[in-house]
């Protein structure tokens, strides 16, 4: 049970920027950009950084929703699950590899992140607004991570809700919706 | 030297990296402003002496410097204060509230799941309400954030807390949105 009342058709991160709408704003408008906005690192190597530190924060909610916006993106699931138990094994760009490594490292702290895995992602072509975007992209995880566990919300157990909600991710990105989220109401079942 | 290069190497900690993404810097000032000046039942005080606190325990000098030097400047205590956060507030004014909000950050820094719903319900016993539990959740997780972009990129810091007097009052009392965010934004 949350550590606050939620509103309880909206889980993990979705009640809380709705409990908190005026800190939700930057929030959202930093992860719009941030995952979205114009980039040379395309929106599923976005998601599969914030799918990693989700994971390495094993944080379920996080990680599933990211899982799911990563596989839709990429049209194959195989990728994600590799990439969690060995990023070097995963089916990605060797400067993708060395970006996802320097996730990793933000994700433990901002300190273990070393000149020498610097290196190897400028070495693998990596500039230096990808560099900075995967560190801050990181960051962001664990803000996001610490939020939704920190207040102890709802991770749904059924899958097909992730499914939703990466499609919702997918297609709208994450502004918040126009006309908010009360037509998922409907849709919670009971399980 | 920062693990990129920026623009302008002279500017410390987050500011470079403002300098270097305009279009990041937006939201993230932003952020602050409103979990640190925005409506709270939290004072813009006790919420700068807690992202100081998480800023610390993250090892992060120049965000728990100059969010310490700034709640020095809403507290109305010298700069020197700032040594007190390291010394666990003794010399600080802390309320029994702030103390076991301080508790609930300082577990929000290891981890979200680190929380207990005994944190919690210590934090109520002491008069902490949704809001102020919401709010303080908030700015430790934000802090783990900006402490991971400011180290992360290899920024450099000044050491001494005289370096921060002044910038410890602009955050506090001219706040941290320092551009006309949308329109910075826009022109980029």
């Amino acid at each position: 049970m949350p550590h606050i009342p939620l509103p309880e058709h909206l889980p993990g991160i979705t009640g809380l920027l709705e409990y908190s709408r005026v800190t939700a704003e930057p929030i959202r408008q930093l992860t719009q950009f941030i995952l979205r906005g114009e980039n040379s690192l395309s929106p599923a190597e976005r998601e599969l950084i914030a799918t990693i530190v989700s994971h390495n924060n094993e944080c379920r909610f996080c990680t599933a929703a990211h899982t799911a916006a990563a596989d839709l993106l990429l049209g194959e699931t195989e990728t994600c699950e590799i990439m969690k138990q060995d990023i070097d094994a995963a089916p990605v760009s060797d400067k993708m590899k060395a970006l996802l490594k320097i996730a990793k490292q933000v994700q433990v702290s901002g300190k273990a992140v070393t000149p020498e895995s610097v290196a190897n992602a400028k070495a693998h072509g990596a500039t230096d607004t990808e560099i900075h975007d995967t560190v801050l992209i990181a960051g962001l995880f664990c803000l996001y991570n610490r939020y939704v566990d920190g207040m102890a919300t709802v991770a749904p157990a059924d899958p097909k809700f992730y499914t939703g909600l990466g499609q919702r991710l997918v297609e709208y990105g994450y502004n918040r919706l126009p006309n908010g989220y009360d037509h998922l109401k409907e849709q919670i079942q009971p399980s | 030297m920062a693990h990129i290069a920026l623009p302008d190497e002279s500017l410390p900690g987050i500011v470079g990296l403002f300098n270097f993404r305009p279009e990041t810097a937006g939201p993230l000032q932003l952020l602050a402003e409103t979990l640190l000046r925005g409506e709270s039942p939290l004072t813009s005080g006790e919420r700068e002496l807690i992202a100081s606190y998480v800023s610390l325990l993250n090892d992060t000098h120049f965000c728990h410097t100059s969010h310490g030097s700034a709640a020095m400047a809403h507290l109305g205590y010298d700069i020197s204060l700032i040594d007190d956060i390291k010394n666990g507030f003794q010399v600080i004014e802390v309320s029994p509230k702030l103390r076991a909000l301080l508790h609930i950050a300082g577990k929000v820094q290891k981890s979200g799941k680190a929380v207990t719903d005994e944190d919690i319900a210590a934090a109520r016993a002491e008069g902490a309400g949704d809001k102020e539990i919401h709010d303080t959740v908030l700015i430790a997780a934000a802090f783990c954030m900006f402490n991971r972009y400011v180290d992360g990129l290899g920024t450099w810091a000044p050491q001494e807390n005289e370096a921060y007097r002044e910038m410890g009052q602009r955050m506090a009392f001219t706040g941290y949105v320092r551009f006309p965010v949308k329109a910075d934004v826009v022109e980029v």
